[in-house]
């Protein structure tokens, strides 16, 4: 099923909440981002150098791959590969049956969303909580992250207090406490119960350094720190993409990515987990498992730009200064990743015709470029993306836009020969009153019409340029 | 000095007032135009959609009609981006097209960035006329190709500050997308109508009487909504605020 993203984005335009969700969450994060860049004034330096790290990273994948799997073996970890999505979620199903447990606790992870862990898990028995606010409201919803840092941003207090009270047996009154304290409140002790119940904790990470075989977490509310502590088994999951060569690179990394997301010089919570726990340790999970996964990212080195779409450390920024997003909002894009980075990311993923209209949900505007902190370029990357859409030769698309096609040919013809453009363009233009007559909207595309519902014409001029110029030299 | 104006298919034929302005400009600047006749469009739309055959085609066309043009200038951001930035690209493997789309790409401006880099806006002065009138309260959008793609923010700012006629305010978020994109506008209408919308309602905030920008694209998208809304709002050409005010 092809993702019908105009259809998406026209419900969205609707939704009164949505849009205002949208409008106040991504004035704050623009104006938190911006503030904390205007203070940070070698920026631009450490988006270079970011960028300089990440293209190293992903030209030598399989030395810094098997230099970090060699480290987090040393340190006493196990590392698993995976190469698609089913092979990752049959990996966390395997290590939760060897240890018998019941309940798995999960803090935030992109990557679990882009596998759809929760599902295989709970499909083969398990009891997974969500343990990350915003993910949790969306565990009890059952629904997808709409933003990337911050995945219930469509949702309401009102929304979120309803279904606290329903799906976790509240009594009835609780419906109408609304506050954000008592609802975080709520959420706090009922997942504080299941922290204390879990035998193994699934996190993601933000950044793995190769050198030393470091797991780091970049979080707010503790609950990554609590998952990766408190229960016995901590499985790790991660994109390949996702690593950094050098202990000394994280100071640019741990840099660009907080001051990108939220606006903040630091979070609350960085953590940095160095393999199992030692037998002088008394911290720590006695077990750690590192599930490496491909999913199609190896596919994606191939293309020397297409690849920068790796560079990704996922702060969200560009869905926060995309227009596109900032008016439809992230289930438009129908699917895990959204915003800028989503249409140029799930259809190098799921590929063609299914996100075919992803890399069209953009006027182009480059905005995301500037803000991405490692200069990944993607409106080159979605130019690229739509070139091979409509190339002929590396998929059977030539019959699938017959009219397109011929009309886009007709037009490079009119446009390359001076003679025909100076003689049929005058024409059309004369019989565009068409357009505007009642009967048009009847007979024309849907397209069309819909667009000139919302757009008014311009009034057309009775001489061209052109003829005004040759008048002008006679 | 002489130039080529390169004026782009979306003047030629649906604004031709703004190419005529744009003469007007130069020439009050002692600037020479001349007019390649043979010249049509720079291929963006095709190339923006993904049909870079088509894109080539038309673009060979317009390196042909422009290659004897000593310099050309060209009254929108968004057509000098694709010739300067995008051709190159297009043309990866064919290197003599390459190499021409280059040396044109070196002598071809935008418009303001012509007023204001080549010849210097202090020129303007001598030739705008005083006063006379209550000041006009205009507001500047940034064209995306124009800020982003070849860094020309403050230029067409000052131009318009030289006007003696004419109060420069700053709209919030004037470097947002206006929502056109060209064929964008036609894919996503809804989408494309909402985000004008945004940028609308923040030209009314500000109190302007106009809005001027540096390229008819954005113009004619948020004219076209504006005109729906039945909104006050005059939306102008750079070129047209200048001829205005330089007398005759």
């Amino acid at each position: 099923m092809p993702i019908h993203f105009r259809n998406n984005s026209v419900r969205a335009l609707s939704d009164e909440f949505l849009q205002s969700a949208l409008r106040r969450t991504g004035t704050h994060f623009r104006q938190g981002r911006n503030r904390a860049v205007e203070a940070t004034p070698d920026w631009e330096e450490l988006r270079s150098r970011a960028h300089e790290i990440k293209k190293e990273v992903i030209h030598h994948l399989n030395f810094y791959l098997t230099q970090l799997i060699e480290n987090v073996e040393r340190k006493g970890g196990h590392v698993h590969q995976a190469r698609t999505a089913e092979e990752a979620c049959r990996v966390v199903e395997g290590i939760a049956r060897s240890h018998r447990v019941q309940t798995i606790v999960k803090s935030k992870s992109m990557v679990s969303e882009e596998i759809e862990l929760n599902a295989h898990l709970q499909k083969a028995g398990f009891y997974v909580v969500e343990t990350d606010l915003g993910e949790f409201i969306l565990q009890l919803a059952g629904e997808k992250p709409s933003h990337i840092i911050a995945p219930a941003v469509h949702k309401s207090r009102e929304q979120v207090a309803m279904l606290f009270a329903q799906k976790l047996g509240l009594p009835e009154e609780m419906a109408r406490e609304t506050s954000i304290e008592a609802l975080t409140e709520i959420a706090r002790k009922y997942l504080r119960g299941k922290f204390l119940q879990a035998e193994v904790g699934v996190t993601g990470v933000n950044f793995a350094v190769a050198e030393t075989g470091t797991l780091v977490i970049v979080e707010n509310e503790g609950n990554a720190r609590f998952t990766t502590t408190y229960p016995k088994v901590h499985i790790a999951l991660m994109g390949i993409e996702k690593i950094i060569p050098r202990w000394e690179d994280l100071s640019i990394f741990l840099t660009l990515l907080p001051r990108s997301a939220t606006g903040q010089m630091m979070t609350s919570y960085v953590s940095f987990l160095n393999g199992s726990r030692g037998e002088d340790e008394e911290d720590g999970p006695v077990e750690l498992h590192l599930v490496l996964l491909d999913n199609g990212r190896s596919k994606m080195l191939k293309h020397p730009l297409l690849q920068q779409t790796l560079y990704c450390i996922r702060c969200g920024a560009c869905l926060n200064f995309c227009p596109v997003y900032q008016t439809v909002g992230g289930h438009a894009y129908g699917g895990v990743y959204s915003g800028p980075i989503g249409a140029i990311l799930t259809p190098q993923m799921q590929g063609f015709p299914h996100a075919l209209p992803l890399p069209y949900a953009s006027s182009l505007c480059s905005a995301c470029a500037d803000v991405c902190p490692v200069k990944i370029p993607i409106p080159q990357i979605l130019l690229s993306l739509r070139y091979q859409s409509r190339k002929s030769d590396t998929l059977p698309f030539r019959s699938n836009f017959p009219l397109e096609r011929l009309a886009f040919y007709s037009w490079s013809v009119l446009l390359s020969s001076p003679w025909l453009y100076r003689w049929i363009f005058p024409l059309l233009l004369r019989f565009s009153w068409l357009l505007s007559h009642p009967l048009f909207s009847r007979v024309a595309p849907a397209i069309l019409s819909s667009y000139l519902k919302e757009h008014a014409l311009p009034s057309l001029p009775s001489k061209s340029f052109y003829q005004r110029w040759k008048e002008y030299e006679r | 000095m002489r130039v080529s104006l390169f004026v782009t298919c979306i003047i030629d034929y649906l604004f031709p007032q703004v190419g005529v302005a744009v003469v007007k400009t130069l020439q009050k600047l002692g600037v020479e135009v001349v007019f390649p006749m043979e010249q049509t469009c720079c291929g963006q739309p095709a190339f923006n959609y993904g049909y870079r055959d088509e894109a080539r085609r038309v673009a060979r066309h317009c390196l042909k009609a422009l290659e004897k043009s000593e310099c050309v200038v060209c009254p929108s951001g968004s057509c000098t981006a694709m010739i300067r930035h995008h051709y190159s690209e297009l043309f990866e493997n064919e290197p003599e097209f390459q190499k021409k789309s280059q040396e044109i790409a070196c002598r071809t401006f935008e418009f303001t960035e012509f007023l204001t880099r080549v010849m210097k806006t202090s020129f303007l002065r001598e030739v705008t006329r005083t006063a006379t009138e209550k000041k006009e309260k205009v507001c500047y959008h940034d064209s995306c190709h124009l800020s982003r793609e070849l860094g020309i923010r403050e230029e067409p700012r000052a131009l318009l500050r030289h006007l003696p006629g004419i109060e420069v305010v700053e709209m919030e978020k004037a470097d947002e997308c206006c929502g056109f994109g060209g064929l964008f506008s036609a894919y996503l209408p809804e989408v494309a109508g909402a985000i004008a919308d945004g940028k609308i309602d923040s030209i009314l905030k500000c109190s302007a009487s106009s809005v001027v920008a540096c390229d008819m694209g954005c113009l004619m998208h948020l004219h076209g909504r504006i005109a729906r809304r039945k909104l006050p709002i005059q939306c102008l050409h750079i070129a047209e605020v200048l001829t205005k005010w330089m007398g005759e």
